[in-house]
């Protein structure tokens, strides 16, 4: 393949990637940004998302798509509800401590990968696109289920952004986010919104699981990655900085393809792992996000 | 008041160790090669609590000193003809390099950010060792020759294979970190350290180079933990990659929170009863980490001082 179109594919899967990565990423630092929790967890409840689409999908046996379609529903809802619940249970009584919740989500992180690997198995298992088609370039064809996520991915970005700049329920979160007492002080119920807010992160996750399970397999080991990454991209666009996180998920979607085309996965995921360390140490707002005030 | 308690907490530790050394004796075939590695894993998890439960600084990424130990002494051991007693000495200088190292940029941060970066620290390392497939065998690990397994010294004979001495030598040890530890903790700097933990901006009025304080808590705890590495590849005749993986960082932090963060004795006893409650689930299910999880979030929720701390507040005071 010449280098044009070798390229172009390349771009493809970065966009791929850095479409799932943006909504991952997201969630975790919704979460961060509003409660200022870092959720160790997260990645479980991504893993979760692909586990319960399959389970979901595999019990409609009519058509692929009404099992998809259906696990798109149903799977955020229920990986939400265990996030609330989880939040009630565990994060609220610790009065959100930094410390405590840390070791608290890595804790959570177990039970749900260990509790999945019970009950699902240690098997990687599949679930049926929605759809089949394959868009035939000159130089190669493409899976027209690909440019779906991406597009899926656009309108629920867009969605969130919606949400947060132009409705109230954004300004409650926006407002608790900028300065909790106050926020409480003119009334607004606090502890609502933060587990609403975790359930929320957790379902971005989920959605994004869901979206990715037809092309990757669902493994109870599949959340550790998407950890790593989102921690990568949350840093790189500034800790709680909304915009910034979608910059950082769309550079380190697209360059990481290109990357590993040039140098070994491990080597690159050491030099991203490398340099993002060093921004956190010397420019803690991330390289997009505003100053500390 | 004040000697009396000395004394105790000195038969108290004395104590200890007595108990660790008679019951060797009687213990079968298993559970004494258990308890060597349990104890070995106690003075990593005694590092550990010199940083988290005395300094307040979680860390996690301390599985990085524990393999930058195991590997520096077990890679010598392999590679080199320099002895086993060179190769344990050269597995705790890199432990210590790494620690100074980390710690100078690190320490930088605080708060959340320092578990972070600490974390992906600790997953650089384990990336490193697994790039370098080629020497250190990645997951596979290396397994050290014969001529590595005993040694002489000041006219004694070792030999690594026998568990009588290895037992006594894990114990040997174990009691210097832990006079090292009593040392530290219970004089001036141990007091500057837990005057940190407290409140750091106050130390820091108070004319104490904060700074240098914390560096030098993480490089004696990194450094404790490199020995419990070095010493445990030595021993043990294996290195491999799956000890610088964020679990076994995690696993220093519970058995430290299990225990009892900030007590001397308390990772021992937490290092104790872990091993023992993950080896028996671990016979039952292979899901043996879900312990871990559950054990992780039930101390945070409801014992957060754990054993010890909650001994020491409720009916022993003097407790260190």
């Amino acid at each position: 393949m010449a280098f044009g179109p070798f390229l172009l594919l390349a771009t493809l899967e970065g966009l791929l990637q850095a479409a799932v990565l943006t909504l991952t990423a997201l969630g975790l630092s919704l979460v961060f940004g509003v409660m200022r929790v870092v959720n160790v967890a997260h990645g479980e409840f991504y893993m979760l998302g692909a586990v319960v689409a399959w389970w979901v999908a595999s019990m409609f046996s009519l058509h692929p798509a009404v099992g998809f379609f259906a696990a798109l529903v149903i799977s955020p809802l229920i990986v939400g509800a265990i996030a609330f619940a989880s939040e009630r249970l565990i994060l609220k009584r610790l009065n959100y401590d930094p410390e405590s919740t840390i070791v608290a989500t890595i804790g959570m992180l177990y039970i749900i990968q260990q509790t999945v690997l019970l009950t699902y198995g240690p098997d990687a298992r599949p679930v049926s696109a929605p759809f089949y088609y394959r868009i035939q370039l000159p130089w190669f064809g493409y899976s027209g289920y690909n440019l779906f996520v991406i597009a899926a991915a656009i309108v629920l970005l867009l969605a969130v952004w919606f949400v947060l700049s132009r409705t109230r329920l954004g300004l409650i979160m926006r407002a608790t986010q900028f300065d909790r007492e106050m926020a409480q002080a003119f009334g607004i119920p606090i502890e609502r919104v933060y587990a609403f807010v975790f359930a929320a992160g957790a379902m971005l996750a989920a959605i994004a699981a869901v979206l990715i399970v037809p092309i990757r397999q669902a493994h109870y080991l599949m959340g550790l990655d998407p950890l790593l990454l989102s921690f990568i991209v949350v840093i790189l666009g500034g800790l709680g900085s909304l915009r910034g996180t979608v910059i950082a998920a769309l550079l380190i979607g697209l360059s990481d393809g290109i990357i590993s085309v040039f140098f070994s996965p491990t080597l690159a995921k050491i030099i991203s792992t490398l340099l993002v360390t060093l921004v956190l140490v010397f420019k803690p707002e991330g390289l997009f996000g505003a100053k500390a005030r | 008041m004040r000697s009396e308690n000395t004394i105790r907490v000195i038969a108290l530790h004395v104590g200890v160790l007595a108990a660790l050394f008679l019951v060797q004796f009687v213990l079968p075939d298993y559970h004494h090669l258990a308890l060597t590695r349990v104890m070995l894993l106690a003075i990593y998890a005694m590092g550990y609590n010199m940083l988290f439960g005395y300094t307040g600084l979680l860390s996690l990424g301390h599985a990085m000193f524990f393999a930058a130990g195991l590997y520096g002494a077990g890679m010598t051991a392999y590679y080199t003809d320099l002895g086993v007693p060179l190769a344990f000495v050269i597995g705790i200088i890199c432990g210590a390099a790494l620690s100074l190292v980390i710690g100078v940029i690190a320490l930088r941060t605080t708060g959340v950010a320092f578990m972070i970066v600490t974390m992906m620290f600790g997953q650089v390392a384990y990336l490193t060792i697994t790039y370098f497939t080629d020497y250190t065998r990645g997951e596979e690990g290396l397994t050290m020759p014969t001529s590595a397994r005993s040694f002489d010294l000041l006219g004694l004979h070792v030999d690594l294979t026998n568990a009588v001495q290895r037992y006594n030598l894990a114990l040997g040890l174990l009691a210097l970190t832990l006079l090292v530890i009593f040392v530290v903790v219970r004089g001036p700097i141990g007091r500057v350290l837990i005057a940190i933990r407290e409140n750091e901006t106050r130390t820091l009025m108070l004319g104490f180079d904060t700074f240098r304080m914390k560096l030098g808590a993480l490089v004696l705890s990194g450094t404790i933990s490199a020995m419990a590495g070095a010493a445990y590849g030595l021993m043990f005749a294996y290195v491999g990659a799956t000890f610088a993986t964020i679990q076994y960082s995690i696993e220093a932090l519970l058995f430290t929170l299990l225990g009892g963060a900030g007590t001397i004795l308390g990772p021992l006893l937490g290092s104790i009863l872990m091993f023992y409650i993950i080896d028996i689930t671990s016979e039952y299910t292979q899901a043996y980490l879900l312990v871990t999880g559950v054990a992780l979030v039930v101390l945070v929720l409801f014992f957060p001082k754990g054993i010890l701390g909650t001994i020491r507040e409720r009916w022993l005071s003097w407790l260190p």
